[in-house]
């Protein structure tokens, strides 16, 4: 058998390329969707991986608590608006939910800030101490709030580098500099390193962080002490995100005294969530590009199907001096399916190639990430191959399938 | 009905009421009826008849491409009529070789890989394969044409690639159905001089369909069919093994 099929192979070959034009306009199918599956991929995985990027960006397994809304006369206002979330329910969360690793709050408002004669509109958030550490921010300059500073509502403040690139004159040393934040001077301890866009698509490196005693006494004023923007929390593990969100919950609703009837006076939402959020915007485009490319792949098997069928026809006399000569059944199935399958794989592999160079190009003209995985490129692979033996079966199986007088006598 | 009738030495083809019915539409054709024939090994017979006598359907019988209706045909002691598809596929490669009038090569593939063929199927070391087909085309006189392409030989050097592709599996019967019908004059004299050859001197069973007297006239038997049975049986040669005609 091996001698057969080696032969079928290099007649199958033989054939095909005796007929390039008809050969080449037959895998055109294949190529088409085998490339459109391999760049849309490729494209999905790097938008995939870019988003989980910025979703590493918020920290490490956070949990993010926000106030609930005000609601005035009906009408309900956005989320945190309503002052429900305070200093000491982050106290009082550390206690109650012993999954969460650390907590932490914060409270933020958009301010001019002036170093000499630039200025910049900028959000400056007054932070616990805790805040840097969960959102897992680090220094490429300086150092961050000591307990002193806390205490005493030290005019200190840590910078991003979108401030720095606004702020500073190119080569000019941020730290130690000196800058009035709404016209309250304040010194410059460090300067974050860049963390880029969020996964909201805003710049997370155009902020300003203030000890958050120095933020509620000295810049923003309150009507509330205590009151924050947001509360945050982080867990050792991935796993332990959904449990400490319960955990949360309920300390919450416990310390709030709301009744079973009543709704949560906050949302709690995970780095998880919001990584799912933005990876199902991909996977929704991925899945309808994939169809597209399934429906090319079924035409193409349809294609490879018509021309084998002709095929047959032409060659039918052929398949009857095959017979003759002592050709089974299954040696003519055989042959012509080798020949369906060379055709399927031929155009897969060229497909594979157009969209590995679909997706360079998408990269290097769009700016858009790709990822080009080998299981991807396998999976089309063995999918061509998969058309190829699902197409070329009926014509494979009309060919053995034709009585040899009859296909001997055919003109 | 079957018995072999302790015919001793069994011969080589041996048709036992041999019938052939077509359906065509609401027409029943009977292309055989009641055929009775036997032949030896080493024989050189011409079967001969107007169209419609029923001799393609005798060759196609004989030739393992068809099967009877009813009735027995016994090929080297086998009853053919009794085997499934692939079985006969088998016989067929390995004991008959076929000449049909058109040549009926594969186009476009060399003299070489048109002789191999039928080894193609039995799963030869492709070596193996490609020596005795050599072997074959040298045993019709092309050597030296054997990557040659149908389209580069001449009619009956076509004719002989595809006696060489029927002798290279080295078959007991050899059917030629109209080998010269296609043939100039010339042409038609090297292809039944080969045939000759290949009896006298390898004791091949050659079958020979045609309808030219002259053609008929190297066979050492004629075999006349009308309305699908024997007509006339008669030895014309007398060179030949001496056993009594088809029953």
């Amino acid at each position: 058998m091996p001698a057969f099929l080696l032969l079928t192979i290099v007649t199958a070959v033989r054939i095909l390329s005796r007929n390039r034009l008809r050969a080449g306009l037959t895998m055109l199918g294949i190529v088409i969707g085998v490339g459109a599956v391999i760049a849309m991929v490729s494209i999905g995985e790097g938008a995939k991986a870019a988003v989980q990027a910025q979703v590493a960006t918020m920290g490490t397994n956070v949990i993010i608590i926000l106030p609930g809304a005000t609601t005035a006369t009906g009408v309900r206002a956005g989320q945190g608006t309503k002052v429900t979330l305070t200093v000491s329910d982050g106290i009082y969360l550390k206690k109650r939910a012993p999954l969460l690793r650390d907590t932490g709050w914060a409270k933020r408002d958009a301010m001019q800030v002036v170093n000499g004669s630039r200025n910049w509109n900028v959000r400056v958030y007054g932070i616990s101490p805790s805040y840097l550490s969960i959102r897992d921010w680090s220094f490429e300059n300086g150092g961050g709030f000591t307990q002193t500073d806390v205490d005493t509502a030290a005019r200190v403040a840590i910078i991003g580098q979108t401030v720095v690139d606004n702020l500073f004159e190119a080569g000019e040393e941020p730290v130690g500099a000196a800058i009035r934040i709404k016209n309250v001077p304040f010194r410059v301890v460090g300067v974050l390193t860049a963390k880029g866009q969020s996964a909201e698509g805003w710049d997370q490196d155009d902020v300003i962080f203030i000890p958050f005693s120095t933020a509620e006494r000295k810049v923003f004023g309150t009507s509330f002490f205590g009151s924050v923007g947001a509360l945050y929390a982080s867990t050792e593990n991935v796993e332990d995100l959904a449990p400490a969100v319960e955990q949360i919950r309920e300390a919450l609703r416990v310390r709030h005294r709301l009744q079973a009837d009543q709704e949560d006076d906050f949302t709690i939402k995970t780095q998880v969530d919001i990584g799912k959020l933005q990876e199902g915007t991909s996977e929704t485009l991925t899945v309808m590009l994939l169809s597209i490319a399934a429906v090319s792949l079924l035409v193409g098997g349809i294609g490879i199907m018509n021309i084998l069928l002709v095929s047959v026809t032409e060659r039918t006399r052929e398949i009857g001096v095959r017979m003759a000569v002592g050709a089974k059944r299954r040696h003519i199935l055989i042959q012509f399916l080798i020949e369906a399958v060379t055709l399927s794989l031929l155009g897969g592999t060229i497909g594979i190639i157009v969209g590995i160079v679909g997706a360079r190009l998408t990269t290097v003209i769009a700016g858009w990430p790709t990822i080009i995985s080998g299981s991807t490129v396998i999976a089309a692979f063995l999918f061509s191959l998969v058309v190829g033996l699902f197409f070329g079966l009926y014509p494979a199986n009309k060919a053995a399938r034709l009585n040899p007088i009859e296909a001997l006598r055919y003109e | 009905m079957g018995e072999i009738n302790g015919r001793q030495p069994a011969s080589l083809i041996h048709c036992e009421d041999l019938w052939k019915v077509y359906r065509l539409g609401d027409v029943e054709v009977h292309a055989l009826r009641g055929l009775n024939l036997t032949i030896e090994q080493g024989e050189f017979v011409a079967i001969m008849g107007s169209s419609g006598s029923g001799k393609s359907t005798l060759m196609n019988m004989l030739g393992c491409l068809d099967q009877p209706t009813n009735g027995h045909y016994w090929l080297n002691g086998v009853d053919v009529a009794r085997l499934r598809a692939d079985e006969l596929a088998d016989i067929r490669n390995r004991q008959i070789g076929f000449v049909f009038q058109s040549f009926n090569l594969i186009a476009r593939t060399s003299a070489l890989e048109n002789a191999q063929l039928p080894l193609f199927y039995r799963g030869l070391p492709l070596r193996e394969q490609r020596a005795l087909a050599a072997a074959a085309l040298e045993r019709v006189g092309l050597k030296g044409r054997e990557q040659h392409y149908p389209t580069q030989l001449s009619g009956g050097q076509q004719q002989r690639v595809a006696i060489a592709r029927a002798l290279v599996t080295r078959p007991s019967l050899l059917l030629a159905d109209e080998p010269t019908g296609n043939l100039d004059t010339e042409s038609s004299r090297e292809i039944m001089t080969i045939l000759d050859r290949l009896n006298k001197e390898e004791g091949i069973t050659v079958i020979l369909v045609t309808h030219e007297p002259d053609i008929a006239a190297y066979a050492s038997r004629e075999v006349v069919i009308k309305d699908g049975q024997v007509l006339t049986d008669r030895h014309t040669k007398l060179n030949e093994p001496s056993n009594a005609a088809g029953i």
